[in-house]
């Protein structure tokens, strides 16, 4: 195949068409932002509920592995066969699929806090609430942290899959350069969706070591 | 259902061409991130830019990347082996390091009181130590190249993706369900073929350090 143009040209591109990327882009933010903060609204109280429910845990954590196999493609096609095109159905796509990382980090985090500093926060005599926001939380929230940033940084590449389901974003001028072969509208999608993956990669982490309890920071993922 | 029952043949062609995709980028991925990985435990220094960039490469989206990787290797298949080889170095590596790293030093001690050369020692003892920990670097690498690999499709790579992608252009469900039933059903058996596999060679290894 041969394809237009050379790979610089895409700046050239960019800058031609500044208004139309720039809503792209932001669209692209929205639908990542929004989809993560649904799924850490919906995988937290989840994964404490499976922490506190002993007969929830199996079939949670079970799901979530079995989740974690079915290809992003296809919940994002399923999800076009069952609610349509558009900005809402890809919205709903993207967080089913970040709400797997956060519940299972989120589950594997409480589940792992060590038994001795509960134990003492119980015989210091803290409600299940306290015991729950001050202790189990705390000691979770490395793991929960990268469970956030694995989730993030997967939004950011499946919402380039939403341009085919009509949900936005810069997939959008992937599909349109993949249509008429033509490699610098192509490469004005691809290469800010790298940059942004790459950057909520990096910005996610120094955030990681700015919220983190200090006595818990060697604990990364 | 309907699609898997009418179209025994289209599948089955689609699920072949989309195992060998992921077995040749996995193949092609172990023959060069086994010796990284080999390396960077002998060159130590060479860690972090190593693991730092594969990290990076790692984070580009699927469709970013064979898109950007077009230019060079076309439409089709070999754009999307190199793209998933790519990918798949990432656990590879990082896991041949702590694999290697895990071997007890009393093993490697032992090995060079027995006169063994360097290369003898890592052939005889610590590669097939290390083995169930970069295993378990590959079963992760092939679970996720299960699923981007559905995403070759949109650059003429053929497999499941197709399924997929035709299903939703023609808006037929039943094809989609089709595509990410089997797709599924693939990346389980690999992660649970893999595991096994991990089992019974810990368990040789559990064996060998005992006897």
């Amino acid at each position: 195949m041969r394809v237009r143009g050379e790979a610089l040209d895409f700046i050239t591109y960019i800058r031609e068409n500044r208004e139309r990327f720039t809503e792209l882009l932001i669209q692209h933010l929205e639908l990542t932002v929004y989809s993560v903060l649904l799924a850490v609204l919906i995988a937290v109280p989840l994964a404490i509920l499976a922490s506190r429910v002993e007969l929830l845990a199996k079939p949670l954590t079970w799901l979530g592995a079995i989740g974690q196999t079915i290809p992003s493609l296809a919940i994002l096609a399923l999800t076009l066969g069952w609610l349509g095109i558009g900005f809402r159905p890809s919205l709903v796509a993207l967080t089913i699929r970040a709400v797997l990382p956060i519940f299972l980090n989120t589950y594997v985090g409480i589940r792992n806090a060590d038994r001795s500093v509960i134990d003492a926060a119980r015989g210091m005599g803290t409600s299940g609430a306290q015991l729950l926001f001050l202790v189990e939380l705390p000691l979770a929230s490395p793991v929960l942290f990268a469970g956030i940033q694995t989730a993030t940084v997967q939004t950011v590449g499946l919402a380039t899959l939403a341009a085919y389901i009509g949900g936005g974003g810069l997939g959008d001028l992937i599909l349109q350069g993949l249509a008429m072969v033509d490699y610098p509208i192509l490469l004005a999608g691809a290469i800010p969706v790298a940059l942004l993956a790459i950057a909520a990669e990096l910005l996610l982490g120094g955030l990681r070591r700015l919220v983190i309890p200090a006595g818990l920071q060697t604990e990364g993922r | 259902m309907q699609y898997l029952r009418d179209n025994p043949d289209r599948v089955l062609e689609l699920t072949e061409q989309h195992v060998r995709l992921v077995a040749s980028s996995i193949l092609i991925a172990m023959l060069i991130g086994i010796p990284i990985g080999i390396l960077v435990t002998r060159v130590r220094w060479l860690e972090t830019p190593v693991i730092g960039a594969f990290g990076m490469l790692y984070t580009v989206p699927s469709l970013a990347l064979f898109v950007i990787l077009l230019r060079y290797t076309g439409i089709g298949q070999t754009t999307v082996i190199v793209a998933l080889v790519l990918y798949s170095l990432l656990a590879i590596v990082r896991n041949t390091i702590a694999g290697l790293d895990s071997v007890p030093p009393a093993m490697i001690d032992a090995a060079q009181g027995m006169g063994m050369t360097g290369l003898q020692r890592l052939f005889w003892v610590e590669l097939p130590l290390a083995l169930p920990v970069i295993l378990a670097g590959v079963r992760l690498a092939t679970v996720a190249a299960v699923g981007i690999a559905t995403i070759g499709a949109v650059i003429g790579a053929g497999g499941l993706g197709r399924l997929i992608f035709d299903g939703m252009r023609s808006l037929d469900t039943d094809r989609i369900i089709a595509g990410a039933l089997v797709a599924s059903l693939l990346a389980l058996a690999a992660d649970w073929g893999l595991a096994a596999l991990g089992n019974l060679l810990r368990r040789d290894v559990g064996v060998l350090s005992k006897g």
